[in-house]
């Protein structure tokens, strides 16, 4: 049993009677050290500024507020599952509410794989809070001591006397009492609702076509609206023809802000005609790149004399000197679009009085911030409605397409719902970096690895590494550096930033490593992990133990080095607090691999809701094979040369692998799980098609190397280190 | 611009559009049946399946003067109250992420299962190899078809 007492808890917690009768809790996410206080307005007029609250009808319905913005990793669910665990409801009457941006929220964004970390001792508070007021209530009513009174399914129980009440007929009364300034959550052995498979709770809506998503909003009286932006990245307007656009039937506007021409009309298909009609001349602003010239500023950035030094333990250059064997190797990664299946879209109405956003964002507030800026209207005078987003994988961090809706709503002064097509979607930047990584590592005679070097060269990244992630810390020497080449191509987080590509050629490199060594793969990794608990170098930032745990599960469930049917691959990362470890199976069919299965081991903590914890391990892993494996970027003249899912390929039905997903049970409160199982796939999946090939795929897509296009090429096993000390 | 009177989910719906208007946007913007979704507009995707005489089609490419008299049926009209036997399926699987393309991908299956009410796995794949699930839920709509061929 844990106990929280008032002086560390962190929520602020409010009290309040609902308008006809029932308890009403307010939880105020910003007021981190403030006491308890008692609400006695009713409840909506008294939710002013507490807008996360959970309140209990006396009709027995109870009301959860979520916060986050909900994209698919089901916090919609997850969030009231945790409320309602601590307060011992009858989940089939929660309901649960999509809460609009609210200053009263703290962390209103769905990013970093935070929400549950964050927020999960704050809801646990809700729901114990409540259910002791309630308990207090009913054994009020019945002359005994709370203490000898139980709680399930939403009732409240007398076991010695056999009455019970339920929490909607002690609500009222549980409103008049005091908040509980000690709050006792339950222990997980208790635990009813967390950590089993609950079902997402938008499930019908999604079925039967609801109108949920931010493309679906209506408002009678709105403007479509869709923007032509410069093809290509490093350029700008010369000149617009508008004529004919303009001509063209139920087009009502045609205006040009900084590079953008909008083409205004009443229904989308027609403004996305028109836009056809466009005739715009563009002049170069900036470098207009190409694929063919990144490839080769990355070998000269990687060759350069000038890094960003990241971390640096021992001495690299003497411990290089002094190794047996050396291990050098490059691998690459092209840029890439989240192509979330819902393109972005806002809906915006500037009005003389206030701004009205409605919409998908994952970061309400910093749309509202920056709609703020761009309007020089204050933030108290724009409203921002959250709808469920068709997907996000990083792209609607940004915040370009709601302030284009609210600049464009400002000129045609009416209210606009603006439209990107796939088309702009896939060529309106932010995209996943391009990077090359070069690795090399020095062992000494008797196959320890003694030096450890990784440059990062990125486009438009800052620091394309993660300096103090595995191994560093279980090598002596280290050197990890990085070079940024600035570029006009944008880009921005994607699903696990950095790490999405990152993990892949380190885990890839490792594997090269550990053969170049003589060592199991798996065998090599907690060896290193061993090193770094007993004799670190420098200060070790991720969990040792929990690493070594899932390195050890995964290579238990699959069968690591027992299976002689199929060739497997290894790899095991921590990623946004959780760890994560894959093996990968593969068997080659018509002289090509083809990826069979995938374990994943996951320790992301306490799960909160089976279901979703594999639904995100699974589409992650499916995420992480289908970049890998087939989705590029390419640029010609800085003009993205992939414009749709006709010449932008992503994974599809037939091209999945099985999936088994196992999780750590240690109790540990929730570390996040909306990304960390997509870094590690790729780096099994090559790993595997090594062992299966002995080809090494250094670079993504997959789909474009040796292995599966000329696999006739790639017949002869080819070593990619070089296995001899050079002279 | 000329009228078209369309059989929309077995009720009639009078629209007043251009002739090359894909039906994608007619169900969308002129009958506020939104549960079609845009998600390529070049019938890549499969977010924008609908049945037409009850074959699936792909809406965002079909102009709208090529409906003509068809029976159109949307998500919103493929039963009275959600409980098609893949929609039951659909939630007793625990399908949707973000659920975007979900009712693409119930329209196609729907179909599937009405000519052959217990295909093979491979004939599944085959069928829905058309649909993107960005969020990757394939292993549980093709459980989702399985467990709803049971039903049929």
């Amino acid at each position: 049993m844990q106990t929280t007492h008032n002086k560390s808890r962190r929520d602020f917690l409010k009290l309040s009677t609902l308008t006809g009768g029932g308890l009403m809790l307010g939880l105020n996410w910003l007021n981190a050290e403030a006491a308890p206080t008692v609400i006695h307005q009713p409840m909506f007029e008294g939710a002013v500024g507490f807008n996360s609250y959970l309140s209990i009808g006396t009709d027995d319905v109870i009301t959860i507020m979520s916060p986050n913005p909900e994209l698919g990793q089901n916090i919609l669910t997850s969030f009231p599952m945790i409320v309602a665990e601590e307060l011992d409801a009858d989940w089939k009457k929660v309901k649960v509410l999509q809460a609009n941006l609210d200053n009263a929220f703290d962390r209103q964004l769905t990013g970093g794989s935070g929400a549950v970390p964050h927020s999960w001792k704050l809801l646990r508070n809700a729901g114990a809070t409540a259910r002791q007021m309630l308990v207090q209530a009913a054994a009020n009513q019945w002359g005994v001591d709370a203490t000898t009174c139980t709680t399930a399914n939403g009732m409240v129980m007398h076991a010695a006397t056999g009455r019970q009440l339920t929490y909607g007929q002690v609500a009222n009364d549980a409103g008049k009492l005091p908040v509980p300034t000690t709050i006792t959550w339950k222990d997980r052995k208790d635990f009813k609702l967390i950590g089993t498979a609950v079902k997402n709770v938008a499930n019908h809506d999604i079925v039967t076509g609801k109108p949920l998503f931010g493309l679906d909003f209506y408002r009678e009286g709105m403007m479509y609206a869709v923007l032509q932006r410069p093809p290509a990245f490093g350029s700008k307007i010369k000149s617009v023809n508008d004529g004919a656009a303009k001509a063209m039937p139920g087009i009502t506007d045609v205006v040009r802000f900084g590079n953008n021409v909008a083409v205004v009309g009443k229904s989308t298909w027609e403004v996305m005609k028109a836009k056809k009609a466009l005739k715009i001349e563009y002049e170069k602003d900036g470098e207009l790149e190409s694929t063919a010239d990144h490839d080769l500023l990355f070998k000269k950035m990687l060759d350069s004399q000038t890094a960003t030094v990241r971390r640096k333990d021992g001495d690299v250059d003497s411990a290089f000197k002094n190794a047996s064997k050396l291990i050098k190797s490059d691998y690459q990664c092209p840029f890439l679009p989240h192509s979330p299946m819902e393109p972005m879209n806002f809906f915006a109405h500037v009005r003389p009085d206030g701004v009205e956003l409605v919409g998908p964002s994952q970061t309400p507030g910093s749309a509202r911030t920056a709609t703020s800026k761009l309007l020089g209207i204050p933030e108290d005078k724009i409203t921002l409605q959250l709808t469920r987003l068709g997907g996000g994988f990083g792209r609607r961090l940004k915040t370009d397409y709601v302030t284009e809706a609210a600049q464009l709503s400002s000129i045609i002064k009416a209210p606009v719902k603006l439209i990107w097509s796939r088309e702009d979607d896939m060529m309106g930047g932010s995209y996943r970096p391009a990077v090359r990584y070069r690795f090399e590592a020095a062992l000494d005679a008797q196959g320890n690895m003694i030096a450890y070097k990784l440059r990062g060269a990125g486009i438009n990244v800052g620091n394309s590494t993660r300096e103090d992630n595995f191994p560093a810390g279980a090598v002596d020497n280290l050197l990890i550096d990085s070079v940024d080449h600035s570029s006009p191509i944008t880009t921005g987080a994607w699903r696990a930033p950095i790490t999405n590509f990152l993990a892949f050629a380190e885990q890839s490199f490792l594997d090269e490593v550990a053969a170049a060594a003589g060592k199991d793969p798996v065998a090599f990794r907690l060896e290193l992990l061993a090193k770094a608990k007993q004799k670190p170098t420098g200060e070790v930032k991720y969990d040792i133990d929990r690493m070594e745990g899932v390195t050890k599960l995964a290579a238990e469930k699959s069968g690591w080095g027992k299976r002689k049917e199929v060739s497997q691959g290894f790899s095991v990362y921590f990623s946004h607090r959780s760890y994560v470890a894959q093996v990968c199976d593969v068997v080659m069919s018509k002289g090509k691999p083809v990826i069979k299965k995938i374990y994943a081991a996951s320790d992301c903590g306490e799960v909160v809701n089976l279901s979703g914890a594999r639904q995100q391990v699974m589409g992650g892993v499916v995420d992480g094979m289908g970049h890998a494996m087939y989705s590029a970027l390419t640029f010609k003249d800085g003009v993205p040369q992939q414009k749709n899912f006709d010449a932008y390929r992503l994974i599809r039905m037939k091209e999945i692998p099985e999936i088994e997903t196992y999780f750590v049970d240690n109790g540990i409160s929730p570390t996040g799980l909306g990304e960390p199982a997509l870094p590690p796939t790729g780096g099994a999946i090559a790993n595997a098609i090594f062992k299966a090939t002995g080809q090494r795929v250094k670079n993504q897509p997959f789909i474009e190397e040796d292995v599966f296009k000329n696999p006739s090429k790639s017949k002869l096993p080819s070593s990619s280190f070089e296995r001899s000390k050079p002279a | 611009m000329p009228n078209y009177t369309l059989q929309i989910n077995g009720k009639e719906h009078v629209v007043e559009v251009a002739a090359d208007t894909p039906l994608l946007w007619v169900l969308r913007d002129h009958t506020g049946l939104v549960g079609t979704k845009y998600g390529c507009g070049i019938a890549q995707c499969g977010a924008c399946t609908v049945h037409f005489n009850g074959a699936a089609i792909r809406s965002c490419m079909l102009p709208v003067s090529a409906v003509k008299n068809a029976d159109i049926t949307t998500i919103e009209g493929l039963s009275e109250n959600g409980d098609h036997p893949l929609q039951l399926a659909w939630d007793e699987v625990d399908v949707p992420q973000c659920g975007y393309c979900q009712a693409g991908q119930i329209m196609t299956a729907a179909s599937l299962l009405k000519q052959n009410p217990k295909p093979t796995l491979a004939e599944i794949e085959n069928t829905m190899q058309g649909h993107i699930c960005r969020c990757g839920a394939y292993h549980r709509i093709r459980e989702a078809i399985q467990l709803a061929s049971t039903k049929m």
